[in-house]
């Protein structure tokens, strides 16, 4: 008999193999048009992807904000993405990842808050109840997909946190490890992997850590044990392998804005009004589609982001 | 028949084939699915690479002879020249059909305000003559010496493709570094190559079959 997969320890769960998902081919007229002679220019998405490791979460409710928009396959959420710990490919995070340990892990919670202290993964897991959010997911590269998430909003954990009147922003630390991430051990960034938010957007409904996405435990690949998904921004925002959580009271610096600051800001909302000094930020491509579509403000969520930022320059705070 | 000039025999549609290699590993992997989630970025990118890398290869053609006296690569420089071309000519038509999608304003803003697409553009016009001017009837028609010089925009056209690349990546220069590298190291050793070349005597015999080749002026044979 069968057991169920939530049951499975981790160690027993083996991939059974490429599964075929049904192809979506986009033939491309214009490929052969193009002269690319011979080469069968047939585009899709990747079509097969392994069966993915970790356990599913049981009894996970479709949480709010759920956009209807076409989901970007398993396949393609965990085979692609920047994660440059494990190199600065797109492919690298899903080859390298695989051994990474997420257990035993620690977060500590430091600076303007109530009672800084350490806390064990399973034990703040235990603290609240995952929900689904489906989200849209906008890179700066001008890609984008649809993510099924598993997770909890930010607000909660940082309203257990008890943050003092001085916490202006939260300063988030991604894990140090070069033993384990190869792509530290070459200074392409300078690690650890850090990034910030305003007190107000961490506390906004829309921000959530993550620690699963399609049901199931996050791969380490997308930043196991636990990320942060703020569906507004870039999603370098998004911080993966959460580590430490600092309250202070003034911005904090974030990685790529210390690697180009003109390039990279604080803030990072998505805003295709104000490109990218190398390339534009009006349009993206939708992975799995062909022709690219119009990139829209905050991500398409302004209506529910755009008044924190009300008075603000968007340009210089880009 | 001699192993040598069997291997000589060889030699071009052995290269033809191993350029092709990387066009047939492309559309090996885009039939089984292996070109990432996002193929047209994996192809623009794999195709730049190969541009870049037939280019420089091409490039080093000459500096291995004058280095090592090895002349077999000169009977292939052009072929690989002309890849490099080939791949070129796929990249920017990747860009402009598949990645744009032929919208002609797009394209325009792109060549005009985005730095790394101007150079890699520029890049791109300047193989145009060389390409146009490989056959040998061209080189009789400009003159050898003529023709070496216009030839030498390979060089301009390989340094903007490796400006093109590294103005392209975000945060990870080391191939575009390694690029760079090796292409310096060619300039270098054309710069020595023809400096040894001017203070030894005119009628050093390991350039003399190459006309007009760093000679004083004057001394090469008419085309």
């Amino acid at each position: 008999m069968a057991r169920r997969t939530w049951n499975w320890p981790e160690s027993e769960v083996t991939p059974e193999g490429v599964y075929l998902r049904r192809r979506e081919f986009l033939s491309l007229g214009a490929a052969g048009a193009l002269g690319f002679a011979g080469a069968a220019m047939a585009f899709s998405c990747k079509a097969s992807a392994k069966d993915p490791p970790g356990g599913s979460f049981a009894n996970v409710k479709r949480g709010a904000f759920a956009t209807e928009e076409k989901q970007t396959p398993f396949g393609d959420v965990s085979s692609y993405n920047n994660y440059y710990e494990f190199g600065t490919g797109k492919s690298d995070p899903s080859e390298n990842a695989g051994a990474f340990r997420t257990r035993p892990w620690t977060i500590a919670f430091e600076g303007e808050i109530k009672k800084p202290r350490v806390v064990d993964i399973d034990e703040l897991l235990g603290w609240f109840s995952f929900e689904e959010r489906i989200y849209r997911m906008r890179c700066v590269e001008a890609w984008s997909m649809v993510i099924p998430w598993v997770g909890f909003p930010l607000a909660d954990l940082i309203k257990r946190l008890e943050p003092t009147s001085n916490a202006k922003y939260v300063a988030f630390t991604s894990k140090l490890d070069p033993a384990q991430m190869p792509g530290q051990r070459r200074s392409v960034l300078d690690w650890p992997y850090v990034e910030g938010l305003r007190m107000d957007e961490a506390m906004h409904p829309l921000t959530i850590l993550a620690v699963g996405l399609y049901g199931r435990v996050l791969p380490n690949q997308n930043g196991a044990p636990l990320r942060l998904v703020v569906p507004w921004k870039y999603g370098f925002k998004g911080i993966k392998a959460i580590v430490k959580m600092r309250f202070v009271d003034q911005e904090p610096p974030t990685t790529w804005h210390k690697m180009a600051p003109d390039e990279y800001g604080f803030y990072a909302n998505v805003n295709p009004e104000v490109d990218h000094p190398r390339w534009s930020q009006a349009k993206e491509r939708r992975i799995g589609e062909f022709l690219k579509r119009k990139t829209l403000p905050f991500n398409g969520y302004a209506d529910l982001v755009g008044s924190l930022y009300g008075g603000m320059d968007l340009r210089k705070f880009y | 028949m001699p192993t040598a000039a069997r291997l000589s025999r060889a030699l071009k549609p052995a290269v033809f084939l191993a350029c092709g290699l990387p066009l047939a590993k492309l559309a090996f992997d885009a039939w089984h699915d292996h070109l990432s989630a996002n193929p047209i970025a994996e192809v623009m990118n794999r195709l730049g690479f190969w541009t870049l890398f037939f280019l420089v290869a091409s490039l080093a053609a000459t500096p291995m002879k004058a280095l090592f006296g090895w002349t077999a690569q000169m009977r292939v420089r052009r072929m690989v020249g002309l890849f490099a071309f080939f791949y070129a000519t796929l990249h920017l038509s990747t860009y402009l059909a598949l990645d744009q999608a032929f919208d002609i304003s797009d394209i325009a803003e792109d060549i005009v305000k985005r730095k790394f697409i101007t150079v890699g553009f520029v890049a791109f016009l300047l193989l145009v003559p060389l390409a146009l001017t490989s056959t040998d009837r061209a080189v009789k028609r400009l003159g050898f010496r003529r023709w070496k010089r216009v030839h030498r925009l390979a060089y301009v056209a390989a340094s903007l493709g490796v400006v093109h690349f590294a103005w392209r990546v975000k945060a990870d220069l080391l191939v575009p570094a390694i690029f760079g590298a090796v292409l310096l190291s060619l300039f270098a050793a054309r710069i020595w190559t023809a400096r040894t070349k001017r203070r030894a005597s005119p009628t050093s015999p390991s350039f003399a079959r190459e006309p007009g080749d760093g000679r004083p002026p004057g001394g090469g044979i008419p085309a």
